[in-house]
């Protein structure tokens, strides 16, 4: 992903498509997320905008692992016959 | 280079509360958030590992059922898989749709599409027939390697270390083989934005089941869908006389 104007929309996108799947609700997440690139608008200095777009691409690989494990515990939960601890 | 045809089931999301209908003929599924099965998402990426390891030419995805199937046609397309083959069937045919159905469709597509390996995800998170990919291997006459959670493909033959009752066996199959895949097998990888764009350019086949052969005349017939039912609550006793006594009144001492 770039960081231009077309990397953070880029950016914005992904995590709004992600938002689909978030445990507490789209419209939780999505408020968020706008108000968390609002609070950023006025930045408009390169280098700073670069390490923002850097912090989401994290925040977006955050967001898969906590989708993968949370569907991993619920289906070894449902699906395992050994004792739970 | 082998070819792997991965069967893939839309399913209602796992994370969804089930609703039973009131008239008891089934759950709720309008309106109701659906996925990819999980059981699936894992046989797809074992595909696509085996297409990015070079042992897998091609990977091909196959479902069968109403046109919604498609979204999860398009989810394998974006984890990787190249092309897809949709087989469908009408709603009222889908809702007497059973796994030896499926099974016979995915073992023609196999045939048709000469395809040498076959992953499955072991069970569907709907039903949990876990019967699909045991006969699909029956009906094809290949060598079945099941509940696998670990797959080596090595000169025409396939190691699969199988999840069994208290620990793991290890199967040498000849290919062309089936496989399903358990929960442990991989972690699969999320349908990012951009892939699930791509893989709208991704070509999918559309066959209907006259087109494989198959009759999907129903041979089960389901008399009702219930709740499980719901815990009875406790209640605290005053003392250990008392729990004795209760104990004993209901037979457990």
């Amino acid at each position: 992903m770039g960081t231009g104007r077309q990397g953070v929309i880029d950016l914005y996108k992904t995590l709004l498509y992600m938002g689909r799947d978030y445990p507490q609700g789209y419209d939780f997440f999505r408020s968020r997320l706008k108000k968390a690139f609002q609070r950023n608008s006025d930045i408009s200095d390169p280098e700073q905008i670069k390490m923002l777009v850097k912090r989401g691409e994290f925040v977006v690989k955050e967001i898969e692992a906590l989708y993968m494990l949370k569907k991993y515990r619920t289906l070894k939960d449902r699906y395992s016959t050994e004792d739970k601890p | 280079m082998a070819r792997v045809l991965v069967g893939v089931k839309r399913v209602i999301d796992y994370a969804v509360k089930i609703r039973v209908k009131p008239d008891k003929s089934g759950v709720v599924t309008d309106g109701v958030k659906h996925g990819l099965n999980p059981f699936d998402e894992i046989a797809v990426e074992e595909a696509v590992r085996l297409k990015e390891k070079k042992i897998a030419s091609e990977v091909i995805a196959v479902s069968c059922g109403i046109p919604q199937a498609q979204e999860s046609l398009r989810t394998a397309l974006a984890m990787g898989a190249d092309r897809a083959v949709h087989v469908e069937v009408p709603q009222p045919q889908y809702d007497s749709l059973l796994p030896l159905h499926v099974s016979k469709i995915l073992a023609r597509v196999a045939v048709d599409e000469k395809a040498d390996i076959v992953i499955v995800g072991k069970q569907a998170i709907d039903d949990d027939s876990n019967q699909t990919a045991q006969m699909t291997a029956a009906i094809l006459g290949w060598p079945q390697a099941t509940f696998a959670s670990e797959v080596t493909v090595a000169d025409g033959n396939v190691l699969v270390k199988r999840e069994v009752d208290g620990g793991l066996e290890t199967v040498k199959v000849k290919l062309p083989a089936v496989i399903s895949a358990d929960l442990r097998l991989n972690e699969p990888r999320y349908a990012t934005l951009p892939n699930i764009m791509k893989a709208k350019k991704k070509p999918i086949k559309k066959l209907t089941a006259a087109d494989v052969g198959v009759d999907l005349a129903p041979r089960q017939q389901v008399l009702s869908v219930e709740d499980p039912p719901t815990r009875q609550a406790g209640s605290v006793v005053p003392d250990v006389d008392t729990l004795i006594t209760k104990l004993k009144e209901k037979g457990h001492l």
